[in-house]
């Protein structure tokens, strides 16, 4: 029922820059997260200053990686998987809430081209231009929170503020992170998605016998 | 060759190792040895001190022949006023004026008890001449056989006859060894009264008692005897007689800046050695030098050697013997728990400080002052504030206390406590009414005869028993839920503060995603059984 037209061909959708950014971020979000949440106070492990010291190794980690992810995408023109469209969105959306549950095949199907359907474009260019930045942005100014007054913006940022909006971004992590775990299981089987993000091939489904 | 080199440093190393003595942590081989001489003078070589002396002024007389600018300096300082230097007199801001504690509560009307501790000789009664320069007692502060000893009810006075007090004995002092022996002021010097405030030891600060005499290490990096050994003037940076520190109203320094910026500074603030990035491995802690301050972090607890007073309540005082003699009750920790002229003591050791933001400047309650009495009336209150860039977060001693108050024009009072029997005195006469009436008498205020106890709070500032830097208190005592800071107000703790709505949200989107996708995929795997060979599933 894979309506591609590859047949059974095997598509190489990431490449290994691809797999180890995307694994490394991985990684990193989660470490992110737990020592963020320990700074935050929702529970002690490491203690608190280990914690903060991990944070901040992670947070310095993805800067530099994230200015080689930008790097990766303009030179190789790749930034184009991510232009958001409307295009069969209402298509996709409608597949996940109801297709699915009949069996109907998906409405966008990957190809090298098009590695994402519009709701997966929508999401990654949203974390990659609106999340990720927040939180890179309002980390910076939490940990230079006493430089504020040299740079003149004692009296306009509260730390409050700052440490309220990365806490928000970290829910929103902690939220995609759920469901973009959840949406690698519906596939042709329930791990193919998450094989092709280890090999960099994605193995197309095989058209039912019926 | 390279082995010869090799041999030749082991050997050099071994020479080194056994060669010299391990010098002590701290100590500096250009800096003067405690026992070596800083000063040109022998003084058990001058005439002057050869005399036979038979009192404390003619001893002052003969320093006073060589330096004789020196009673006028002391005079100026707050040691000989007992009052603030920078308040006007009419405000008595001082023991010596109408402070009011929850130790002895005050001065006046008692002088002979407290004035032991007056850097002078005399002062039984407000008549006292402060003008008079043999008055000074120069050997209190500078005398270092350790054998001087000011009689505890001779106003400043040591025995001039072999006088008993308690179960101690007083001698009078070998004045030409004591006057000879003069020196700049050692631990011990200071330790005379600063260590026995109160009344006794470890009354009243909870980091400064005898156990600071020679101190180890671990309860002083920078007074730690076989170290650094630290005299008191070494960050007391004292000069003409003017001894830095806080007097009241007036911080210990006007700004926080470092030996390198200005050496003519005072070394009273930790800055001035330290700066205010004294941090070099773990930088990110000289983000908090300007909130927090260093004694907050580097004083873990203080009474860590002997125990400190807590809590005095003289609503219990009064109890006595058969024969009339107040009882005593020793405490859990030694110390007593009960004195019939004192009322009830709590002590404790190892405290942890409370904390507060703190300016250098502490308003008190003056024996004037009105009162609220429905509510503990806090006599030293900590002056600070989060906005205000002098402040800072500070470890203080928290000694409470009930005491006498005048019910009707609802002020604290001072009560007389020492005196012969018939004077009024409390520990005499044991009648409040009695005593309270007698000491605003002497102090010129009025008494409506009518009296009760009230709650007091009274703080203090905790700056020295400064720790060994891994025995600090750690991030997270501070920055948790359950926050030594807990009461700060005024800055954004993360681990200690959070959004709650934010939580709740943020968590609540968390569990609907999961339970969302949980759903699609219980849906799934039915509509997998029910559509059978019609999924795509291989």
């Amino acid at each position: 029922m894979n309506g591609n037209g590859n047949g059974n061909k095997p598509l190489y959708l990431y490449t290994r820059f691809e797999r180890f950014w995307h694994w490394a971020q991985a990684v990193l979000i989660i470490v992110l997260a737990v020592t963020g949440l320990e700074i935050h106070g929702s529970y002690t492990w490491l203690g608190f200053k280990r914690a903060v010291e991990v944070h901040n190794f992670c947070a310095w980690t993805w800067l530099v990686l994230y200015a080689f992810v930008l790097f990766w995408m303009a030179t190789t023109g790749e930034w184009r998987q991510y232009i958001p469209t409307t295009k069969r969105l209402i298509d996709v959306a409608l597949y996940y809430m109801v297709g699915i549950f009949q069996g109907k095949p998906h409405p966008v199907p990957k190809s090298e081209r098009d590695k994402h359907n519009p709701l997966q474009r929508m999401t990654y260019l949203s974390i990659s231009l609106i999340l990720i930045p927040a939180q890179m942005a309002t980390g910076f100014l939490y940990y230079f929170y006493n430089s504020w007054a040299l740079w003149g913006w004692g009296a306009k940022l509260t730390l409050s503020t700052v440490a309220f909006i990365h806490t928000a971004g970290m829910f929103g992590f902690l939220a995609f992170l759920v469901v973009h775990v959840y949406m690698t299981t519906t596939g042709h089987t329930l791990t193919c998605h998450l094989k092709a993000m280890c090999t960099g091939w994605e193995e197309v489904g095989v058209p039912p016998k019926s | 060759m390279i082995r010869g080199i090799k041999l030749g440093l082991l050997v050099v190393c071994l020479a080194m190792a056994w060669g010299f003595p391990a010098q002590p942590a701290g100590a500096n081989s250009d800096m003067p040895k405690p026992a070596a001489r800083w000063v040109t003078a022998d003084h058990s070589k001058f005439e002057a001190l050869k005399q036979d002396f038979k009192s404390g002024p003619e001893v002052t007389k003969a320093c006073l022949s060589c330096h004789n600018e020196a009673a006028g300096q002391v005079m100026k300082t707050i040691h000989w006023t007992w009052l603030s230097p920078d308040a006007p007199p009419e405000a008595k801001l001082g023991k010596g004026g109408l402070v009011v504690n929850n130790f002895c509560i005050a001065m006046p009307s008692n002088e002979p008890r407290c004035t032991s501790c007056h850097a002078g000789y005399g002062w039984k009664d407000k008549n006292f001449d402060f003008a008079k320069q043999e008055n000074v007692d120069c050997l209190v502060c500078h005398e270092q056989t350790g054998t001087y000893k000011k009689f505890p009810a001779g106003a400043g006075n040591p025995a001039s006859e072999p006088k008993k007090m308690g179960p101690e004995t007083f001698l009078p002092p070998e004045w030409n060894k004591v006057a000879q022996s003069v020196a700049r002021p050692s631990r011990d010097n200071c330790g005379t009264c600063h260590f026995y405030g109160g009344g006794g030891d470890m009354v009243k600060h909870g980091d400064l008692d005898s156990s600071m005499k020679n101190p180890d290490r671990n309860l002083d990096v920078h007074m730690d005897a076989k170290g650094a050994n630290f005299a008191c003037t070494r960050c007391h940076t004292t000069i003409a007689h003017k001894i830095s520190g806080r007097a009241y109203k007036t911080p210990a320094a006007a700004t926080r800046i470092s030996l390198l910026k200005d050496d003519q500074i005072s070394r009273i603030t930790c800055e001035s050695c330290h700066s205010e990035t004294p941090h070099k491995v773990d930088v990110k802690l000289n983000d908090h030098t300007d909130k927090v301050a260093c004694q907050t972090c580097h004083i873990p607890e203080f009474a860590r050697k002997l125990p400190t007073k807590m809590r005095w309540d003289w609503a219990t005082a009064g109890q006595r013997d058969a024969e009339g003699k107040p009882i005593k009750k020793k405490g859990p920790l030694g110390p007593p728990s009960y004195d019939g002229m004192k009322g009830d003591f709590t002590w404790q050791k190892d405290v942890r400080p409370v904390y507060q933001w703190f300016n250098g400047s502490i308003t008190n309650v003056m024996a004037y002052t009105k009162i609220d009495p429905s509510q503990p009336v806090t006599l030293a209150k900590i002056d600070g504030d989060p906005g205000d860039a002098n402040s800072r977060i500070y470890p203080f001693k928290l000694h409470t206390g009930r005491q006498p108050y005048d019910k009707s024009n609802n002020t604290m009072v001072v009560p007389k406590l020492f005196g012969p029997p018939g004077s009024g005195a409390y520990w005499s006469d044991y009648d409040w009414n009695k005593a309270i009436s007698a000491g605003m008498a002497y102090v010129d205020l009025p008494y409506s005869g009518q009296y009760d106890f009230v709650e007091t709070r009274y703080f203090f500032q905790t700056s020295h028993m400064v720790a060994p830097k891994d025995k600090a208190v750690s991030c997270q005592e501070c920055h948790t839920v359950d926050s030594r800071l807990k009461g700060i107000s005024g800055v954004y703790m993360p681990g200690r503060d959070y959004n709650r709505p934010l939580n709740y949200l943020g968590w609540g989107i968390a569990a609907a995603a999961l339970l969302g996708v949980g759903l699609h995929g219980l849906g799934r795997a039915v509509a997998r059984r029910k559509n059978g060979n019609h999924d795509h599933q291989a």
